[in-house]
């Protein structure tokens, strides 16, 4: 089978092009992208087609000189199907710039929570480095030094109490693995404000 | 008998156009049509099963185009069986849905687009389970998606779009993938059509042939969410409405292992990445269970237990022996109706208790008995507690996997063991907190209207969906969803209000899926028996062969 150059290089250049555009996050540069890399592998599919040859008529043409007209059709599928996902897509982006003002797609919960969590902690052992490099701590650095760490903590609760809606955010984990009851979580809470488990020793 | 076989694919297409041209104006034809036409998919879908398991696979050229040219739909065992599953788990998530708009009185348009996508959806389906060839198999999957895509952002609002964003991006870059594959493939052998294929592709360099393989079975492990490409679904599969989730999270995925099933028995024989299958299967499993255990949420936790549980099927496929593949089939079967069942049944959760947070609701197996009952007993079932049909499943993969003896079959029972007891784990936490402790102190009561998120953007004066876009004026809200309150909304996005008593068609429905999960239980000889022989169809290869090309 011979195949154009021409064709596989313009279907290559196009399917790179459009794959990273996919790969940025505003929903109208990911619909571009969608567009630009379906055109390119709408190419290689016509390539898989072989050599151009006479027109494929049923008529009038000998009948084995004619390009396959099978390749041109699932390309044409694919072009139909291409512009119906544009004409989604293109309505999600312009109702997600609607609700939020931009297109771009958000991060998922998890990650958020996780990226909230690293960035936490690693304030949270920076400050502890340069308070245990310090060799003489005055009390006034002392008291600044525990509010920190108090600010950092409750940054995390009060991401997890959003996480779970109205959720008391003092709770532990392990009533929630166990499924404790509800006077449990109130008989804790009095002493998991007094003790502080994180406090350096 | 053969003129029957696209009949699954019209009936609902011809429908879909009724639906359209009757619209909101008269909504209870509408109705009528949608549960009309799908009893009547059902009802075809069990005649195609008999008459594919008495006189071999049934074969349609359409337009009467012989095979390389035409497009060949193809009923056997295996898609009878997938058929008859799908349609009867669409139909009680259809009446299922239709209890839930009556109950919420939805007025507006989003019922009206709900029920001609609802139906696309099962054309798509039924069209995916009898295609004959690689090209069909795309527009199949692709009217599926389409559909999926209208369903899981019903009602626009914050959250469905983000979470359709992710969804939309994957299916689309999988279907680019599809489409590299099939020209791959058409360059290759000059066909699409499987039957060809079958005997063309063997005649191909190896590479090429992995090549091929390698890259349909990327684009179906996306569809069926196998692990390390699973990240998208339980992102975005919990914020759909209950109904919507309950027929993705039991079919869209199915269809991917349908599709596996398929190529690697059919156009791949000989198992060569096998053990490539297996390793994602037990990392499918593991990661996936993990993932539930970790979950507070009722939905995020189903969708990671139906990660881990697709595991179950790639390793039958992976060990691709006839036991294997029943086993397999079998499991297929099983897991649709039961995780259909699982998320009816948290919609029933949330309309009871507001939430499917499981930290916010309690005291359920007291206050709504029934709807405990109803979670009890598919909940045990995906577990798989003997003697329900989860086990029956899980033990016909574990012992192909023993006869197999293997190494990697070995890792592969002991880790879908441990699954299945991390699986029962999960159900005893949900049982725990959702039904048997006290209620907490701040579960909804009766009546309560929760908030729905869409309503947000309507509570500021002049800030509506109407205001001109693109001033640059809008202010941007950054959205910051606690897990529990995207859900709390209807099919439109509306608010939900919480009833003590269960609207009748929504446990109506959900108990006849129950029942059916139950039916595989009652019915497991026959079942077995049927899959066996289907398996042994998939091995031979020579009776679809012969059917399509009619030598």
């Amino acid at each position: 089978m011979t195949v154009s150059v021409a064709l596989l290089a313009t279907a290559a250049v196009l399917c790179a092009v459009g794959g990273i555009l996919m790969l940025t996050r505003p929903l109208t540069r990911i619909l571009l992208g969608a567009v630009i890399a379906g055109n390119g592998i709408n190419l290689l599919v016509l390539a898989a087609g072989g050599r151009a040859g006479a027109e494929p008529l049923l008529y009038g043409v000998p009948l084995g000189r004619v390009t396959d007209p099978l390749p041109q059709a699932i390309a044409l599928t694919a072009i139909v199907i291409t512009l119906a996902t544009t004409a989604f897509l293109l309505a999600m982006a312009y109702r997600s710039h609607q609700l939020t003002g931009t297109d771009e797609v958000h991060d998922d919960l998890e990650d958020r929570r996780i990226a909230l969590r690293a960035e936490v902690l690693g304030e949270r052992d920076e400050l502890r480095d340069a308070y245990r490099a310090a060799s003489d701590v005055t009390d006034q650095e002392r008291t600044r030094y525990r509010e920190e760490r108090r600010r950092l903590r409750a940054r995390l609760r009060a991401d997890r109490a959003l996480q779970a809606r109205g959720r008391d955010a003092t709770g532990d984990l392990w009533h929630d693995v166990l499924g404790a009851d509800p006077e449990d979580y109130a008989q804790l809470r009095a002493h998991v404000e007094d003790t502080d488990p994180g406090a350096t020793g | 008998m053969n003129a029957l076989v696209p009949l699954p694919v019209l009936l609902p297409l011809c429908a879909t156009g009724l639906s359209l041209a009757f619209g909101t104006r008269l909504k209870q034809l509408q109705r009528l049509i949608s549960v009309a036409v799908l009893s009547a998919v059902l009802g075809l879908s069990v005649t195609l099963m008999i008459a594919a398991d008495t006189s071999g696979p049934l074969t349609v050229h359409l337009g009467d185009f012989a095979p390389p040219l035409g497009i060949t739909l193809v009923a056997d065992r295996l898609s009878g069986l997938m058929l008859t599953v799908s349609s009867a788990v669409t139909l009680c998530v259809l009446v299922y849905s239709l209890g839930q708009g009556m109950t919420d009185r939805e007025e507006e348009t989003p019922v009206a687009v709900f029920h001609p996508a609802y139906l696309i959806l099962v054309a798509g389906v039924s069209c995916t389970f009898l295609a004959g060839d690689l090209v069909n198999l795309y527009v199949g999957f692709e009217i599926m998606l389409v559909a999926s895509f209208v369903l899981l952002t019903l009602g626009g609002t914050g959250p469905r779009i983000r979470a359709g964003s992710t969804y939309v991006i994957i299916s689309l870059f999988s279907s680019m993938l599809f489409l590299t594959a099939i020209a791959m493939t058409y360059a290759a052998t000059g066909t699409a059509n499987f039957a060809q294929l079958a005997g063309r592709l063997a005649a191909l360099p190896l590479g090429v042939q992995t090549l091929i393989q390698a890259i349909l079975l990327t684009v179906f492990a996306i569809k069926a969410a196998v692990f390390p490409l699973a990240a998208w679904l339980p992102d975005s599969y919990p914020t759909a409405p209950a109904p919507v989730t309950a027929v993705f999270a039991g079919l869209l995925t199915k269809v991917g292992v349908y599709c596996m099933l398929r190529t690697e028995t059919l156009l791949f024989p000989g198992n060569r990445l096998g053990d490539l299958l297996m390793a994602a299967a037990l990392a499918s499993m593991v990661v996936g269970i993990l993932g539930a255990v970790a979950q507070t949420d009722l939905k995020r936790l189903l969708s990671f237990t139906l990660i881990s549980h697709i595991g179950y099927m790639v390793f039958g496929i992976g060990l691709a022996t006839r036991d294997a593949y029943s086993g397999a089939i079998v499991y297929v079967a099983h897991h649709i109706t039961v995780q259909t069942t699982l998320f009816l049944v948290a919609g029933l959760i949330e309309r009871r208790g507001g939430t499917t947070e499981l930290t916010r609701i309690g005291g359920l197996a007291k206050a709504a008995p029934l709807l405990a009952l109803l979670f009890f007993v598919p909940a045990m079932n995906l577990a798989g507690i003997p003697p329900l049909s989860g086990f029956i499943g899980k033990l016909g993969l574990m012992r192909a996997g023993v006869a197999d003896g293997s190494v990697w079959a070995w890792i592969l029972v002991t880790g879908s063991a441990v699954t299945s007891l991390l699986t029962l784990y999960v159900i005893a936490k949900v049982w725990n907190l959702a039904f048997w402790r006290a209620a907490p102190p701040g579960q909804a009561v009766d009546g309560t209207v929760l908030e729905a998120d869409s309503d947000e953007d309507d509570d500021e004066e002049g800030e509506g969906p109407d205001h001109i876009p693109g001033t640059g004026d809008e202010p941007v809200r950054p959205r910051h969803q606690p897990a529990g309150r995207a859900v709390a909304a209807t099919l439109h996005g509306h608010a939900v209000t919480t009833t003590t008593k269960l609207p009748r068609p929504m446990t109506g429905a959900t108990a006849a899926a129950v029942a059916l999960g139950l039916a595989f239980t009652v019915f497991a000889g026959p079942l077995t028996s049927y899959t066996d022989r289907a398996a042994a169809e998939l091995i031979a290869r020579t009776p679809y062969v012969q059917a399509v090309l009619g030598r």
